[in-house]
């Protein structure tokens, strides 16, 4: 029996008004609108979530139908900069063959600054189902340091 | 609860509570571009963070439809977040002129890709024209 939870309720009732202020184009929440597109593409491209663990931080860029090859990444003390290339439909299809185009595509570059500074030699990236994951291990200053109380 | 003093029926579920009849889950439209090709159709959409396990594509009733569940790829703990990754779901209703049999898909760089041929009675014919 399913019990009545007035708080699931109320989440429930939060994500109808979100998704209502979704439809009318206030568009604060998630994913991948108005980037590229002419006129409206005030968005960086791509978007990025940063993670942190003891160890590194990591970037997470919703970037689908980059091509890995043009996919460029500098990392300086505490900045990282990621370029490439999002491609769009294939060159020979001629606009009058198009029935929906909500895909952008274009060349792309942005700078992400880090909380942290990096080792930069021991960057790693990687590209999978359309996310691009960076893993900038932290460089040694950086870290948290463990300090030990002496009890006297 | 409400107290049942008629015993229900074998066999028929007797309603408690309310109904629920939306998912917990959000769902985003994925964006997709259509193209025509002499024989056939072709959709692009933009599935990031989705794998193929867990991205279903099926016809049914001449209903396409595409869902996926996508999932983040980084571990650690999230400091900063412009975006979340949620469920796609999209429906596209098919003409009777594309040979459901034959659809096929393909799942690259977070892209999916079908292609939807015509049937034959669809395609453009060249028709030749003879002099007498």
């Amino acid at each position: 029996m399913a019990q009545w939870n007035p708080f699931q309720e109320m989440e429930v009732l939060r994500r109808e008004i979100d998704r209502i202020f979704d439809s009318f184009g206030l568009r604060t929440g998630p994913v991948f609108r108005t980037a590229f597109l002419p006129g409206r593409a005030a968005r960086e491209y791509p978007l990025c979530n940063l993670y942190e663990d003891k160890e590194a931080v990591y970037v997470e860029a919703l970037a689908p139908g980059v091509d890995p090859a043009s996919l460029n990444l500098t990392t300086t003390r505490n900045t990282l900069t990621l370029s490439g290339e999002k491609h769009g439909l294939p060159g020979e299809v001629k606009s009058e063959m198009l029935h929906r185009n909500e895909r952008a595509a274009g060349k792309f570059v942005r700078s992400i600054e880090l909380p942290v500074e990096v080792d930069e030699n021991k960057v790693k990236a990687d590209y999978k189902n359309g996310l691009l994951v960076v893993t900038l291990p932290k460089a040694e200053k950086a870290k948290a340091k463990q300090i030990s109380v002496q009890v006297a | 609860m409400a107290e049942r003093t008629i015993p229900a029926p074998s066999g028929q579920q007797v309603a408690t509570g309310r109904e629920i009849t939306r998912a917990q889950e959000r769902y985003v439209l994925p964006v997709v571009d259509i193209y025509e090709t002499p024989d056939s159709l072709v959709l692009m959409a933009d599935l990031p963070g989705v794998s193929k396990e867990d991205l279903d594509v099926r016809v049914d009733n001449n209903v396409l439809t595409i869902q996926g569940k996508s999932s983040h790829a980084a571990p650690g703990e999230a400091v900063y977040r412009e975006y979340e990754l949620v469920n796609f779901f999209r429906q596209f209703e098919l003409s009777e002129r594309v040979d459901q049999g034959k659809i096929a898909a393909d799942l690259k760089h977070g892209v999916l890709t079908l292609h939807l041929p015509k049937t034959e009675r669809a395609r453009p014919r060249q028709i030749e024209v003879r002099v007498s």
